[in-house]
């Protein structure tokens, strides 16, 4: 199949629209603002609904307007636009509603920069707004990816009845690469009983996340409790690359997957046993995945655009802090450079066996 | 019933049959009733969403029997906005409070009024926050006590109160901006044709419309029910006064 030289924002136009999506709500911000004008351009046209919101607290109350009545919707946002949009997804979690929600990373806190960041994992993967609940978290690594994990979300979406995150960073969103136009395996459609339709010969539903007596919503967390041990059981992914022998084991995700990975074929070229486990879904983590995938790994490495290590923390968890991780923390727009990734990797791997155990000194 | 006697009056099948939450006196429970009369001249209960608010009528789902969804707290011309694009087809209208609308949902009600949205806006004004216990309301009036101003508004120190029909009739996109009240009966039956009116706009396709309802909070005005009636007049009209404030159908023009 040929393919077409295009942005990861475009990509997310092209794989929601292949997907389905039935309306779309947004608010500019950079660095994914190809994403709201493309879709400005080609939904009209297609007789779906594009609507530019007043912010991004009414985009996201949208989105939960037209997936209460059973369309497929989503919005498209950057780090403190999805921060306004933490309380709509919290609704629309707790009123077990799907939604699709594209975060294109940029620096933080606050106002930050418009430069590509990862910096958002916490607020993605631990649920983000008030309450107990989780969004699934798809982290694609290049434009084709956006296309295909913006076109999976929306069956995840609806399977589940959950929002759902691909998130992605400034880089994923502009940098121009081939993108297959392809339509990924696709879920059957699931009927959608619970959907608002008009009354129609019965009573009035009533979608709400709202039960003020405890038992009801005692009972509604153990339901949702239920649905997300469903999820962290059968949707975990992550991708392990040259791990079975590898002594350094390098751990990203999205941008920095990619970074590492050609981090990984360097070292290899120098005979030297580097890996990458790369992490797909940020919840549920791949913590087993992880785990088997290490079974000559001396340390590990992660590589985050964050700098404090929030993704850290989930492989810490994995791996019951049972081996050495060195933090590749960057910030603020940084990017780790494969040349610098390399040495980094000849040097520890260079090392005398005994001087690398760190973990020895733990 | 004998055969002498005549049904004149009864609740609205729209209403479910059961005990409202709402205090003595309140006049939420007048509106849900005009707003059910409507929903059933217009036989609309099979065909119409309705989104709730965040304050007293947050649990209006229980009472109003039609398909309804949640939103989040002033959120719900945006909820609204969502489901009229999703389903066009279907009558879509937000039941709101005054600190839900006038508040913290201020952005979301100006930009639904100024794209022209074709919804229906019922907007009940009663000064004060009720369900979080009786707290100043963007629409408290100046000299107001509240439990957060417990010296009465200042025009100094919270600026006096945001007049939402006003405010909303500089906007071209509205088509119907009204306000009323459920003091008594005869302003029950304006009232009633206010709302009448509002959605006859939304099934013509006319556009955005909305009704302020100006109602008696005896709980939190701290006033016998009939007095607290008898004060939206004396009192409230004074800083809200009643009347249609834009309407793009009137043949001339102008408003009454």
């Amino acid at each position: 199949m040929t393919k077409v030289l295009m942005s990861g924002n475009d990509a997310v136009v092209e794989g929601a629209i292949r997907a389905g999506l039935e309306c779309y709500f947004g608010y500019p911000i950079t660095p994914q603002n190809e994403v709201i004008a493309g879709m400005a351009a080609r939904l009209p046209g297609l007789g779906r609904v594009f609507l530019q919101s007043e912010s991004e607290l009414a985009a996201i109350s949208m989105v939960h307007g037209a997936a209460a009545a059973g369309r497929r919707a989503m919005t498209t946002s950057s780090s403190p636009g999805i921060s306004l949009m933490q309380e709509g997804i919290s609704y629309i979690a707790g009123t077990q509603l799907p939604a699709v929600i594209v975060n294109v990373q940029r620096g933080g806190p606050g106002l930050g920069n418009i430069s590509p960041a990862q910096g958002d994992y916490f607020q993605a993967t631990r649920g983000g707004g008030n309450g107990d609940y989780h969004c699934i978290v798809l982290a694609p690594q290049s434009a084709q990816e956006m296309l295909d994990y913006t076109f999976q979300a929306f069956d995840l979406a609806d399977q589940y009845r959950t929002p759902v995150i691909v998130l992605a960073d400034g880089r994923l969103g502009q940098m121009m690469e081939p993108v297959e136009l392809r339509d990924p395996p696709a879920k059957k459609r699931v009927e959608k009983p619970w959907a608002l339709t008009g009354a129609k010969g019965r009573p009035g539903h009533y979608t709400c996340s709202l039960l003020l007596p405890v038992p009801e919503l005692a009972e509604h967390n153990r339901r949702l409790q239920k649905v997300y041990r469903e999820i962290e059981r059968r949707e975990p992914r992550g991708e392990a690359y040259q791990t079975a022998d590898a002594a350094l084991v390098f751990v990203g995700y999205g941008t920095c997957a990619r970074l590492c990975r050609e981090a990984v074929d360097l070292l290899r070229d120098e005979g030297l046993k580097a890996g990458l486990f790369r992490p797909i879904t940020l919840w549920p983590f791949p913590s087993k995945k992880l785990a088997a995938s290490l079974p000559k790994a001396r340390t590990l490495a992660v590589a985050e655009l964050s700098a404090a290590g929030q993704m850290l923390q989930d492989v810490r968890l994995a791996t019951s802090d049972r081996l050495p991780i060195e933090f590749l923390g960057y910030a603020g727009g940084e990017a780790p450079s494969v040349k610098g990734l390399v040495a980094f990797g000849r040097k520890l791997l260079k090392k005398p066996a005994k001087k690398s155990m760190a973990k020895e000194k733990r | 019933m004998n055969a002498t006697e005549k049904k004149v009056f009864a609740r609205t099948p729209v209403l479910r049959p059961t005990i409202t939450h709402y205090c003595p006196g309140c006049g939420h429970g007048i509106v849900h009733r005009l707003v059910a009369e409507a929903i059933e001249h217009y036989e609309l209960r099979e065909r119409m969403i309705c989104v709730a608010p965040v304050g007293c009528a947050v649990l209006a789902y229980k009472y109003i029997d039609v398909d309804m969804s949640e939103a989040a707290h002033g959120r719900a011309p945006a909820v609204a906005t969502g489901i009229k694009r999703a389903r066009p087809d279907l009558f879509v209208m937000t039941y709101q409070g005054d600190g839900d609308l006038a508040a913290i949902g201020t952005a979301e009600i100006v930009h639904a009024a100024n794209r022209g949205e074709n919804l229906s806006v019922i907007f009940v004004n009663n000064a004060v926050y009720g369900m979080t216990g009786g707290q100043m309301a963007p629409t408290t009036l100046l000299g107001q006590k509240t439990v957060t101003t417990p010296a009465g508004r200042s025009d100094k120190l919270e600026g006096p109160p945001i007049r939402v029909c006003e405010m909303l009739a500089t906007l071209d996109g509205p088509s119907y901006v009204a306000r009323v009240t459920v003091n008594n009966p005869a302003n029950i039956r304006k009232a009633r044709q206010a709302i009448f009116t509002a959605f006859n706009r939304q099934i013509e396709g006319k556009g955005f419309s909305l009704v302020e309802v100006l109602s008696p909070c005896p709980t939190y005005w701290r006033l016998p029910p009939r007095k607290a009636a008898e004060a939206v007049e004396s009192w409230m009209t004074k800083t809200f006064p009643l009347g249609v404030y834009k309407d793009k159908e009137a043949a001339d023009g102008k408003v009454a």
